[in-house]
């Protein structure tokens, strides 16, 4: 039996959710087109890639993707074929540009906001001590019978 | 009445969260994309007519007058939703409908088109999806508004619609045809005015 489980686990291999049979020269090209379909999201799908999704589109997208790179296209004229296509959509690191500057900067700006707001409470509680005048310290002395 | 102003950051940082959150109710379909091809020519192809093997169809046939491209399969649950509506645009609306069949087999294209009618004036075969590849398509049906020089000048996605015709559609389409004239008659116009300028 602990055989068995042994001979199960050794011999599993992970799953995954796309199983295309496209010939690659080498494996480096192979590897280039699934770091591309990892990177590329589907356009019908709200979140999953071209690698993971079964849609029609993911599946032609993906062997537009093998097409290309057969073809000996850089990965950079990959992406820009599909951006040319379906804009900032299919692109998970979206482009730094004008309508994606949110994207990039929108964090790290709230960041520091968030910091520059925590030290300045900090210091202003920091500076509001308790101080003492002469009428206080009367008025708690009276207030706790000891004259 | 002195207020310590750092009560109010609550308050700042809940109204910026809802203005925030009303942005995002207020976007439309999530899934929407806005088509890249918006303003840029109707991609190159050449492929072969559905009923007609031996005729290739090239983005110069869609040419010359404002029309409707129609991408649509029978795969499609939408495209039998839309179907009606092509069939009252080919009838009553003065426009060329043209399809593209995506991703479909031709045998069961050519039957589907025999038993619901057929409200084109030619589909185009695209067995492959390339040209859908090319259009930015995600999902059919898609219906491209073309003008005159071939350019793409709007795209519907999902089924059309009596209401959608009216309120997206035909605007642009007015609008096209609208520029159009305006551009013809201001070639006359010049034309008369060289000729006065000779006499």
């Amino acid at each position: 039996m602990r055989c068995l489980v042994f001979v199960v686990l050794f011999f599993s291999f992970p799953a995954s959710a796309a199983i295309d049979a496209y010939p690659f020269p080498n494996d480096g090209l192979r590897d280039r087109h699934k770091v591309l379909i990892d990177e590329l999201r589907c356009p019908q799908c709200l979140n999953t890639n071209l690698a993971g999704s079964d849609s029609m589109i993911a599946k032609d997208l993906r062997r537009e993707v093998h097409r290309l790179l057969l073809e000996g296209k850089s990965d950079e004229e990959i992406l820009d074929f599909m951006y040319q296509r379906y804009g900032d959509f299919i692109l998970y690191k979206p482009r730094l540009q004008g309508g994606t500057l949110v994207l990039w900067f929108g964090p790290p700006v709230l960041l520091i906001i968030t910091v520059f707001i925590l030290i300045r409470l900090l210091v202003a509680r920091k500076g509001r001590r308790l101080v003492m005048d002469k009428s206080d310290t009367d008025r708690l002395k009276e207030l706790i019978g000891k004259n | 009445m002195t207020v310590n102003k750092s009560l109010l950051i609550p308050l700042v940082v809940f109204a910026l969260l809802v203005f925030v959150l009303s942005l995002g109710f207020r976007l439309e379909d999530p899934h929407f994309l806005p088509s890249e091809l918006i303003n840029k020519p109707f991609p190159e192809f050449q492929l072969r007519d559905l009923h007609d093997p031996e005729r290739l169809i090239t983005q110069n046939d869609l040419k010359g007058e404002v029309s409707l491209a129609n991408v649509w399969a029978t795969w499609c649950p939408n495209c039998m939703v839309e179907h009606p509506e092509l069939m009252r645009i080919s009838r009553d609306e003065d426009i060329s409908l043209y399809g593209i069949n995506y991703n479909d087999e031709s045998v069961k294209a050519i039957a589907w088109l025999r038993r619901y009618e057929n409200p084109f004036l030619f589909n185009i075969v695209d067995d492959k999806g390339t040209l859908a590849i090319d259009l930015g398509v995600y999902g059919a049906p898609e219906t491209f508004v073309i003008d005159t020089d071939g350019v793409i000048q709007y795209r519907h996605v999902g089924a059309l619609t009596r209401e959608i015709w009216d309120s997206e559609i035909f605007p642009v389409v007015a609008l096209l045809r609208a520029e159009q004239k305006k551009a013809n008659t201001g070639h006359e116009i010049t034309g008369r005015s060289k000729t006065g300028s000779e006499k």
